[in-house]
């Protein structure tokens, strides 16, 4: 291809506070339609707003987990614009001094590499209420209306739509860990819009970017991203411009449309609020809550990795989860082996997981249990097919490994004697195979450990069939 | 009725209730009466009739207790601006002509908790758009000592309930004169407090940025009594002040009654320079009988300058119009208020509803608010005003370090005739021309009357101070109506 395609992205992180960002509604998802309102939120005459204290310390914390710079003051600003789900005819947002600038994040590429992407700024906004449609009429629902957001701008970094969701599922991890937002894209409180464009390789000079609006999933991100380049590139190719305007995407057909041109675009004439002073941050509260920040992804890779030996990918996958790491952790602190650990986690965990569309917190398999029945692997009590069996039983019921093996009789034949008669066995049923083993055909070894493992239910000790059967047939 | 109720402070009418020498309900039934008699006058948009009745005769029976405030009892009117609960707040708008208050607004609020008897809501211009209150959906407040002429605005009904004796005290708002210039043109007192000293929680915003309650009264103490119960920290309005407030009526009384020669060595800075284009020459006369009664009370003069004070009305019309145009885009007829029935679309609905439920001042002052802030003018328009403002605020602040108050005209002159300047609303803005520099430096200002022109009509006069120093103001004050008590305590009709 003979075009680069650059894209910056803008998500939107509703910040988990109990109360509303200017007044003390509650920020509950799935209430009954306006039950969470006031006079605030619903922009009756006369009333003000309070700034929610707690909204700015994750607003910070956010800004700090990007590695941004807090501004010691910002300004909340009136973005102006008329809709039926903006009560007060303005969002109160921030504009030319936002809370925080000039942050960076890495992100790894499909080839290991690690690419840094610059975040322009944070800023703290105010959500908006939902319109909903149906044939009765036009309705609208205010209990979103004045939730706490925060605003997370990117650079134009990204060069492919694999890049914006790396760096898309990177924030959501880094927000995740840092326990300030919602991570739930179903609920709408992580969306992110795009901008796209296209430039000559080689050329320093940005092509016309197309803003798509309104993403929320990793999926419909790189379908909207993908769609979008191709529909530019064709564009270019046919010697066509592009034009500056807002796209939709929809999500059934796979295609983005457009929204509004540039000319329609809002001039939403942003001034300072003069309902609420300067937003004032000193350097101590700054560091206090740097103070708190939990461990963050990439030092929790970078440790996991020193720590255990793990490797790029394998540190990647569990710190990318800061629960999952706290499994990962614990299961190491319970005596297993960390690359063990970190096997089982990768698949069965994962797997089952993955399954349920869950997270590791509604994992039913405490730490505690899981290492025990890897133990009993390690000791040989049960061998790896069983540990599998017994695992899917755990999923199911508060049962733990041990109880499970006692219950069915799973428990691994260690017992030589015991080994020795049904390998006795074994020989004596198939004379035939002897005779070829015995003339050269040693293949046939995996033949005799599958029928001595058969007749014992799975439970003899392979490696005692293995050296019993060697020293039988000589 | 031998009790003479209208010509009585608080402080009397508190010490008669007490001592039963009048009931509340008598007190109450009084302003009613008056207020039916000069309906004409058009000073009330709403009047709480049975409802005040019945929350004075239950102050009768409840009686008073050592620590009750001195307003338990009196019956005050409001601008009908400030949300009230249960009952219509209209802005004097069509848009709002339907509007119940769902809330209190904290000044409504500190007011009922005080046993006050709010007794109905005053007419006003449209939104506190105006200066002459003849843009009102409820049609003109006219001025008792002349109904020819017009009462101010844009808090002209509360002016004009305290100056015919329709209520003890009013609140009003001002955002660039509007509880001043009306107080000046009636013969009353009034005060625009600092900017961030009295609460603006459920005040209906014109520009956020300017709008400050105020009270307005006959007389000084009536003033500071009103001031006391409303003013300090309110938590639901983040641009209050957390500074501890002060009574300053307990001042006056215990520490300034008797001991006046103490406190009349302050300084009264005059802008000589400010005091010519536009000024009456009758105004300028009374301004300087006010210097001459201050001088020998005590007080000290000194020329000073306030070289950006003649950018006060440019600065104050970008400004509030732009904060305007933002503020009042939630009348969209979406949730509340006047909704047209004349539309076929989204935009329709915005368009018609606003284009019939906003008289005309407001929607050319939303259009010119719309403007200044629109990409690629905001930076010639808003943020050049936002540096001047600065400048004007400088100005106060050197003046400041050599004075203690500022003595100015309120208005530049006497109340002008109804309809004389409606159609060229920029001779209208020039009657703010005292008036704005004050809000856009968030300072406070009492005005007071002085004597009457010619015409027969009152001529009012201010004190500006430094923030947060009202007190000083009301000491100034105090001692010019012990000097003058013939200016003060008027009352407009019989």
């Amino acid at each position: 291809m003979k075009y680069e395609v650059v894209i910056g992205l803008e998500v939107h992180a509703q910040l988990l506070t109990n109360s509303k960002m200017f007044c003390s509604c509650s920020t509950k998802y799935g209430a009954l339609p306006n039950s969470n309102v006031c006079p605030v939120c619903t922009g009756q005459p006369g009333t003000l707003p309070v700034l929610n204290s707690k909204a700015v310390e994750y607003a910070v914390r956010t800004a700090l987990a990007f590695n941004c710079k807090v501004n010691h003051q910002s300004i909340f600003a009136r973005k102006n614009y008329f809709y039926p789900d903006l009560p007060k005819g303005y969002q109160i947002s921030q504009y030319d001094e936002p809370l925080a600038v000039q942050g960076i994040i890495s992100i790894s590429l499909s080839d290991g590499a690690q690419k840094s992407i610059g975040v322009t700024r944070v800023h703290l906004e105010e959500d908006a209420g939902k319109n909903i449609h149906d044939d009765h009429g036009s309705y609208v629902d205010f209990n979103r209306s004045g939730v706490p957001l925060v605003e997370i701008v990117s650079e134009p970094d990204m060069r492919s739509p694999q890049e914006a969701v790396s760096y898309f599922k990177k924030l959501r991890s880094i927000l995740g860990c840092i326990e300030t937002s919602g991570c739930n894209m179903e609920e709408g409180n992580l969306r992110c819009d795009a901008n796209v464009s296209l430039m000559l390789k080689g050329s320093k000079k940005f092509g016309t970017k197309v803003e798509i609006k309104n993403l929320n999933s990793f999926r419909f991100l790189e379908k909207a991203l993908s769609y979008e380049v191709q529909r530019q590139t064709e564009l270019l190719d046919a010697g066509k411009t592009i034009e500056q305007e807002t796209r939709l995407f929809d999500s059934v057909k796979g295609l983005t449309k457009s929204m509004r041109k540039k000319e329609e675009a809002n001039d939403y004439r942003y001034f300072p609020e003069p309902d609420l002073a300067p937003l004032i941050l000193d350097e101590n509260y700054i560091n206090k809550v740097r103070s708190s920040m939990p461990e963050l992804p990439d030092a929790k890779k970078e440790r996991l990795t020193t720590r255990y030996s793990l490797s790029d990918y394998d540190a990647e996958v569990i710190s990318s989860d800061k629960d999952l790491a706290a499994y990962y952790e614990d299961l190491v602190s319970n005596g297993l082996e960390p690359k063990l650990s970190s096997n089982w986690i990768q698949t069965e965990v994962m797997r089952v997981l993955n399954e349920r569309k869950q997270g590791i917190l509604e994992f039913p398999i405490s730490s505690k249990s899981l290492s025990e029945l890897i133990k009993l692997v390690k000791e040989g009590k049960i061998n790896q097919n069983t540990a599998k069996d017994v695992f899917n039983e755990m999923l199911n019921g508060g049962k733990n490994a041990d109880q499970i093996v006692a219950d069915k009789g799973l428990s691994q034949i260690q017992d030589e004697s015991e080994i020795e008669k049904i390998v006795d066995q074994v020989i004596a049923s198939s004379p035939e195979q002897v005779q070829q083993y015995k003339s050269g055909k040693t293949n046939l070894m995996g033949h005799f450990v599958g029928s001595v493992m058969k007749q014992s239910k799975g439970k003899a000790n392979p490696q005692v069939v293995n050296a019993i059967l060697k020293k039988k047939l000589g | 009725m031998s009790f003479d109720i209208l010509n009585s402070s608080i402080l009397a009418l508190n010490k008669a209730l007490r001592e039963k020498k009048i009931s509340c309900r008598e007190l109450t039934e009084l302003y009613l009466k008056r207020i039916k008699k000069y309906k004409d006058l058009n000073a009330y948009i709403s009047v709480f009739e049975d409802e005040s009745l019945k929350r004075a005769e239950s102050v009768d029976k409840d009686g008073f207790s050592e620590n009750d405030s001195v307003l338990r009892g009196i019956p005050v009117s409001l601008k009908d601006i400030f949300m009230f609960k249960g009952h219509k707040t209209t802005c004097a708008s069509k848009m709002l002509s339907d509007h119940v208050s769902v809330y209190n607004a904290t000044v409504t609020k500190r007011l009922e908790d005080k046993g006050a008897i709010v007794i109905g809501k005053n007419n006003m211009d449209e939104f506190a758009m105006g200066s002459s209150n003849e843009h009102s959906f409820y049609g003109p407040v006219l001025n008792p000592w002349d109904t020819a002429r017009v009462a101010g605005g844009s808090s002209g009904g509360s002016a004009v309930a305290v100056s015919a004796g329709l209520s003890q005290i009013s609140y009003g708002t001002d955002t660039g004169g509007s509880v001043r210039l009306p107080a000046s043109y009636t013969s009353i007192c009034a005060l625009k407090p600092t900017y961030g000293r009295v609460s603006r929680y459920g005040v209906v915003a014109f520009a956020s940025s300017l709008d400050q309650p105020g009270p307005m009264a006959r007389n000084v103490e009536d003033l500071a009594a009103a001031f006391d119960a409303v003013a300090g920290h309110d938590e639901k309005d983040s641009t209050t002040s957390t500074r501890q407030y002060q009574s300053i009526l307990g001042h006056i009384k215990n520490n300034v009654d008797g001991n006046e020669k103490k406190f009349c060595k302050k300084c009264i800075g005059i802008p000589r320079d400010f005091l010519k284009e536009g000024l009456d020459p009758e105004v300028l006369k009374s301004f300087e009988s006010v210097v001459s009664v201050l001088e020998k009370a005590g007080f000290s003069f000194k020329d000073i300058k306030l070289p950006h004070a003649k950018y006060a009305l440019d600065v104050y019309y970008i400004i509030n119009t732009a904060e305007a145009s933002s503020n009042l885009a939630r009348y969209d007829g979406i949730r509340y208020g006047f909704r047209s029935t004349e539309f076929s679309d989204l935009k329709g609905l915005y368009s018609s509803s606003r284009s019939l439920g906003f008289g005309e001042e407001v929607k050319r002052r939303i259009a010119l608010g719309t403007f200044v802030l629109s990409a690629g003018y905001y930076d010639a328009y808003f943020i050049k005003a936002a540096k001047v403002r600065r400048l004007i605020r400088r100005d106060f602040e050197e003046a400041y370090k050599t004075c203690d108050m500022i003595l100015l005209p309120t208005a530049p002159t006497t109340a002008f005739k109804i309809g004389e300047k409606t159609s060229d609303p920029m001779t209208m803005y020039l009657s703010d021309i005292y008036t704005v520099p004050v809000n856009l430096a968030s300072i406070p200002s009492l005005s007071f009357p002085s004597e009457f022109g010619s015409d027969n009509m009152p001529i009012g006069m201010q004190l500006l101070g430094r923030h947060f120093d009202e007190q000083t103001l009301f000491e100034a004050a105090w001692l010019l109506q012990k000097e003058r008590p013939d200016w003060f305590n008027k009352v407009s009709v019989k």
